[in-house]
């Protein structure tokens, strides 16, 4: 039985003499960058890229590709050319150093006075119920 | 919903071509699968393709609850003449043209399909045409997509998309064979029928074949290869049926 399935008959396809498969440079497509939001509201989170021959196509290549195995809401493609980004070389700058936690939220202690000021004018202090059930809740 | 015999006869023939469509063409595509023209496509293709094996797998089981035999035996071992799918979908994929036109022609014609099945007395199936809605949108918008691409792109897409249409286009009229049934079927509102369903479907792709620079043959040039409905059908669908239901047939009991 003769197969009609190119999976069994493979196709020739033509070849230069190195064996290597011929491809015309305008064969070659842009990359888009790809963004996927999963609920409407949600931040778009960039995922991948797809290759497309305008952006209608890489939205729906980008549909199968990053869509259909997770919940989405929405898609963003951007072309790739289109994005700017810092230099590597200028990793050096994201550093700061570590005497400088001042900068930092984290550096900073006020809870104690926010309870205080909250007992003082009968506040309820909710972060802090919270807190005292789900240790409750844990024992 | 009660029927009498000739009613039951006419929704289950109804309920076999969609299926059988649905089926043969999802089997069709699934051949590009690892060959697509990039990456991207290859996976966008072979999900589309998915989609429709999985379409037929409900149209069939609806068709298990009118008494038919269950969707495995009904898929993989009948023979050619017991399939009720239009002689379009059988075809090999040939060139990619053919297969992205072939897929064009056909996903607008079920997008209009459900849509008049959505409202059909038939509850189940009027259930799972609003399923769909969603998963053929999709294939339709694939490939408009393609369509308008190719058709403007050079003048060698342009001419491949024009000759695929040309190729393609009396098979895809075989798609809206008449069935014998049609006015049953109308008068129990299961289905208002394949004319309004052509009508519908020369509009919608006449819009957007215009977009990409193609033309629809002459009418004058119109032979719809009918009689794929009535189990007649091309040489190459048998080869496609044995290969499908090769390992089914090795062993039908088999769990899985």
């Amino acid at each position: 039985m003769q197969s009609y399935d190119p999976r069994v008959n493979r196709m020739e396809l033509p070849s230069n003499e190195d064996g290597k498969e011929v491809l015309q440079s305008e064969e070659n497509w842009e990359t888009y960058e790809v963004f996927h939001q999963k609920k409407r509201g949600d931040q778009h989170i960039h995922v991948g890229i797809v290759h497309a021959a305008n952006p209608e196509m890489a939205l729906i290549l980008a549909k199968e590709s990053f869509g259909r195995r997770r919940q989405t809401a929405n898609l963003w493609v951007v072309k790739s050319s289109q994005v700017h980004a810092t230099d590597y070389e200028n990793q050096d700058m994201f550093e700061t150093t570590p005497e400088k936690t001042y900068r930092e939220a984290s550096d900073y202690y006020c809870m104690d006075r926010i309870r205080k000021y909250q007992q003082e004018h009968g506040i309820a202090d909710r972060k802090g119920e919270r807190r005292k059930k789900t240790e409750a809740k844990s024992k | 919903m009660k029927y009498n015999e000739q009613q039951l006869t006419a929704v289950k023939e109804l309920l076999y071509k969609i299926a059988d469509d649905q089926l043969i063409i999802g089997h069709r595509n699934s051949e590009w699968t690892g060959l697509g023209p990039i990456l991207e496509e290859d996976i966008a293709f072979s999900s589309i393709a998915q989609d429709k094996l999985g379409q037929s797998l409900h149209i069939y089981e609806l068709l298990h609850s009118l008494g038919e035999k269950d969707p495995d035996t009904i898929a993989f071992t009948r023979g050619a003449k017991d399939f009720k799918c239009c002689q379009f979908v059988e075809h090999p994929i040939g060139e990619y043209d053919f297969s992205l036109m072939r897929n064009f022609l056909f996903s607008h014609s079920e997008l209009i399909r459900f849509e008049m099945l959505s409202n059909s007395s038939l509850e189940e199936l009027a259930k799972l045409a609003r399923k769909y809605k969603g998963e053929i949108k999709y294939h339709v918008m694939h490939s408009d997509t393609w369509v308008k691409q190719l058709g403007k792109a050079n003048d060698e897409s342009r001419a491949r998309m024009q000759s695929a249409l040309n190729e393609s286009f009396n098979l895809a009229l075989g798609i809206f064979e008449e069935s014998e049934f049609a006015g049953d079927l109308n008068e129990m509102k299961v289905f208002e029928g394949e004319k309004v369903l052509q009508n519908n479907w020369l509009e919608q792709i006449t819009q957007v074949l215009e977009r990409g620079s193609l033309e629809i043959p002459a009418q004058t040039k119109w032979v719809p290869a009918y009689r794929g409905r009535k189990g007649y059908h091309t040489e190459y669908l048998q080869p496609l049926l044995d290969e499908m239901g090769e390992v089914f047939t090795v062993d039908p009991k088999a769990e899985w």
